[in-house]
């Protein structure tokens, strides 16, 4: 379980810092993909498998095949690549990522000074989830069905072809 | 069985967060900065996940459910507005659209 979840975190920091640095947004994408592959398995490493599936099923597997068909509907081109790269020169990161550096060293330090509580002795698995969720949690649930039912119209208003364009 | 340090977890969670506002701060294409968006969505139900495994509470994964329907809420809207950004302009540049008055 320890060698897993070390395994996947440096899986994830990798993928994660190529979506932000790659410049197509399809490869971006790609990598978001296998950063969230890569925490699920850490949810599963930590006993929580009702979350991982959950992680692939919609975060991996819905919301990010919404963004490949908005990538896909969007035929995009070549033109704002280059003003970007001005704005992310290297040399212009060397100062801040310096400082903060020393700043998330102190951080880690303070953190890891104590003795460690261990994480995912015990699995949680989907059954005391689902009893939790639709007992004391209960209202939530109809607040997070309002919230969907939210986004469902305004995407809808949002996306309707407008007649004056 | 070995249990994972939750110090690792949450600095990896952390690290996850400052990575996606960095994304955020950097980018000017705005479906990175969507992407980026959900990139730090997901270390804070990450760091929810891993407390709530830590004193084995299944609270955690619910606030994780919870946070899973609103970057599925945001991304559908903010896909919609990208479309719509994409239209008039003709660009993904965010600044773009900083000439909208009001």
């Amino acid at each position: 379980m320890l060698i897993a979840f070390y395994v996947a975190a440096i899986v994830a920091l990798f993928a994660t810092v190529n979506v932000i640095a790659t410049r197509k947004p399809i490869h971006g994408l790609l990598y978001l993909v296998v950063s969230l592959l890569a925490v699920a398995m850490i949810f599963f490493a930590v006993g929580a498998p009702f979350a991982g599936a959950l992680e692939i099923i919609v975060y991996a597997g819905a919301i990010m095949v919404l963004f490949v068909f908005a990538v896909m509907m969007l035929n995009l081109d070549e033109k704002g690549l280059k003003e970007e790269q001005a704005w992310t020169a290297l040399s212009v990161w060397i100062g801040p990522s310096i400082l903060v550096t020393i700043l998330l060293s102190q951080m880690v330090y303070s953190m890891l000074s104590g003795d460690l509580p261990a994480a995912g002795l015990h699995g949680v698995d989907a059954k005391q989830v689902g009893i939790a969720l639709y007992g004391p949690y209960l209202l939530c649930v109809e607040l997070a069905s309002i919230l969907l039912l939210a986004a469902l119209v305004a995407a809808y208003h949002l996306g309707r072809a407008d007649e004056r364009e | 069985m070995n249990g994972v340090p939750l110090e690792h977890g949450l600095i990896l969670a952390g690290a996850l967060f400052v990575l996606g506002l960095t994304g955020v701060l950097v980018r000017r294409n705005i479906l990175f900065v969507l992407m980026s968006i959900e990139i730090m969505m997901n270390a804070a139900g990450l760091a929810f996940v891993l407390a709530g495994s830590r004193w084995v509470q299944p609270d955690g994964q619910i606030m994780f459910i919870l946070i899973l329907t609103l970057a599925a809420a945001e991304a559908s809207i903010g896909l919609a507005i990208v479309l719509r950004l994409h239209r008039r302009f003709h660009s993904l540049d965010i600044d773009a659209a900083s000439e909208m008055q009001g």
